[in-house]
């Protein structure tokens, strides 16, 4: 059982405010799911690579570093989707 | 004629031949979803007025006598978390309530293109994480064929739609069997293709290296032919490829179906395994070659799985912060903004999804949990690999039981998780797999799943097509 404070350490990274019944309740359920995730200490993986993507990539997919512009519509959508903004600034708190 | 039973080539057939208009046909659907949706609640936003125009420009073009695209003026439906231009993607999530699209996913730009006419943006669990569509923020899809059990998930909402008439097909995504599983439970047809082969662009992410968006449809003719419309590479999903359509007519009597004898020990409904049973008594009366195969690392799936979708996941979801867009939470300083925002906008699933990705990542535990299940899932796909030199396709039921009901696996996450168990290796390995219906168990649909190699799309819908018949 993993205890009360990996869990809120687990928050923390992950950057969510937790309840106290919350953290309670994730405690049992993460422990109960790391359990069954040790199923796989089972598997010999000496040797193995590990498979990222299912798709062996031979393709080149990088293309030029040149700006793609958006139309003014979907400029304008994405500026407005902002919660707080000023003119044409997405505005966040200060960090230093 | 009831216009909403028709299927995709019915419905061209009869605009075509001028027997009704697509204004008729998208008004026939729209009526049916106010009087039924209240009793099945499939969508979360419902484009009447966009559908209307789209049915309108389609009717002249027809009165013109111009020629149209199989799917122009009909009638479809969006699972929420795939952007459409100018509508709100909520993903069922209060983080995403009011967030309205600026682009079109790319499927959906090829779809409109061709003249085809949404009608809305189907319920799902939020951020596609669920096996039930319970765990939308919003509301629970009921299944049609029985208002007291779910609809599947997460594409519960495009599947129930699909199987209630309430739309001609609809596009759902798959990540660990959020198509096939849904389309098993309503009865319907549901498709995921190859890993690559659809686009991803305008997909709210949930797993990158599993994701894929398909087809739900009334057959498998129609998950043919928005398969071929939505398919191809795209210059804006660098993971997408284009296939080598190699135009290989096989015959069908010379394929063998491989059968997986771990995924009969066990742990599956008595009923499913009888119908599935049946199914495969019937493909062997079409004189095509049965063979048990051995998939050794089935019992590892689950967890492999789960390990993955959730770290990818926990990256993935790492952009809903309250600053760009979506809800946002007043905090003295940024962290709080943080905190509090996804505090208050995820729901219980997802919050335990990101925290079980957050956990495998972390330094410590890396290695063992996320680099050891990319391991076995390098030897999973290595199974497959080897079950594939004996045989052509791979039949599966799609789901251990039929639907549950609402309610029944909500409070307990790991039994939930286990409806995958079917399914989730396919999204392991990348590969093509389709869920039809084999038959009834106590009137609830069971679906039966036929997974292909890699880019063999044609042979699975064949072999489907030979079945439905």
């Amino acid at each position: 059982m993993i205890d009360k404070k990996e869990v809120e350490h687990i928050a923390k990274l992950a950057k969510l405010d937790l309840k106290e019944s919350e953290i309670k309740k994730f405690q049992k359920d993460i422990s109960e799911i790391l359990d069954y995730f040790n199923l796989l200490k089972q598997v010999d993986t000496n040797n193995v690579k590990p498979l990222f993507y299912p798709v062996e990539y031979s393709v080149d997919s990088m293309r030029e570093d040149k700006e793609n512009s958006q139309t003014l519509e979907t400029i304008n959508r994405i500026i407005e989707s902002a919660p707080e903004r000023k003119e044409r600034y997405v505005k966040v708190k200060k960090i230093l | 004629m009831n216009l909403c039973e028709l299927t995709i080539l019915q419905a061209h057939k009869g605009l075509k031949n001028k027997e009704f208009s697509s204004v008729e046909l998208t008004q026939a659907f729209l009526n049916r979803i106010k009087k039924q949706d209240k009793k099945i609640s499939s969508f979360i936003t419902i484009t009447d007025k966009q559908a209307l125009l789209q049915a309108e420009k389609i009717d002249k073009d027809i009165s013109a006598n111009k020629d149209i695209s199989v799917l122009a003026g009909i009638p479809m439906a969006v699972k929420d978390n795939i952007l459409v231009n100018g509508i709100k993607t909520t993903c069922a999530s209060k983080i995403l309530e009011n967030y309205i699209a600026p682009y079109n996913a790319t499927c959906i730009d090829k779809l409109n293109k061709l003249g085809a006419v949404i009608l809305g943006k189907t319920n799902l669990d939020e951020f596609a994480m669920g096996a039930s569509t319970e765990n939308s923020a919003f509301f629970t899809t009921k299944n049609p064929k029985d208002l007291s059990r779910v609809a599947g998930g997460s594409s519960g909402g495009s599947a129930a739609a699909v199987a209630d008439n309430l739309c001609v097909y609809a596009l759902g995504s798959d990540t660990g069997g959020s198509i096939r599983q849904p389309a098993s439970f309503c009865g319907v047809v549901g498709l995921k293709p190859t890993y690559g082969t659809v686009s991803r662009y305008g997909l709210v992410a949930f797993a990158s290296s599993l994701d894929q968006i398909g087809p739900i449809t009334k057959n498998v003719e129609d998950a043919k032919i928005v398969f071929d419309v939505i398919k191809g590479k795209d210059n804006l999903d660098s993971t997408s490829v284009d296939i080598k359509i190699e135009n290989s007519k096989f015959e069908m009597k010379n394929l063998k179906i491989g059968i997986p004898k771990e995924y009969f020990i066990g742990g599956m409904d008595k009923e499913v395994e009888n119908i599935i049973r049946q199914g495969i008594a019937k493909f062997k009366k079409m004189g095509i070659v049965i063979k048990e195969i051995s998939l050794p690392h089935t019992k590892y799936v689950v967890p492999t799985y789960y390990i993955i979708c959730t770290s990818e996941a926990s990256s993935n979801l790492a952009r809903y912060d309250g600053i760009k867009y979506g809800l946002f939470k007043k905090g003295k300083n940024l962290i709080d903004v943080y905190l509090g925002t996804r505090g208050q906008g995820f729901g219980d699933e997802v919050k335990r999804r990101i925290m079980l990705g957050t956990y495998t990542l972390s330094s410590g535990y890396y290695d063992a949990y996320y680099l050891k299940a990319q391991k076995v899932r390098a030897l999973i796909k290595q199974d497959f690999d080897k079950a594939f030199e004996q045989v052509d396709v791979i039949l599966t039921p799609t789901a251990p039981t039929p639907s549950f009901k609402i309610g029944e696996k909500i409070n307990n996450p790991l039994e939930m998780y286990l409806a995958d168990i079917f399914t989730s290796s396919v999204n392991l390995v990348g590969l093509p797999a389709i869920s039809i219906n084999a038959g009834f168990a106590n009137s609830l649909p069971v679906g039966m799943q036929i997974i292909g190699k890699p880019f063999q799309e044609n042979q699975i819908l064949e072999i489907s097509k030979s079945f439905e018949s």
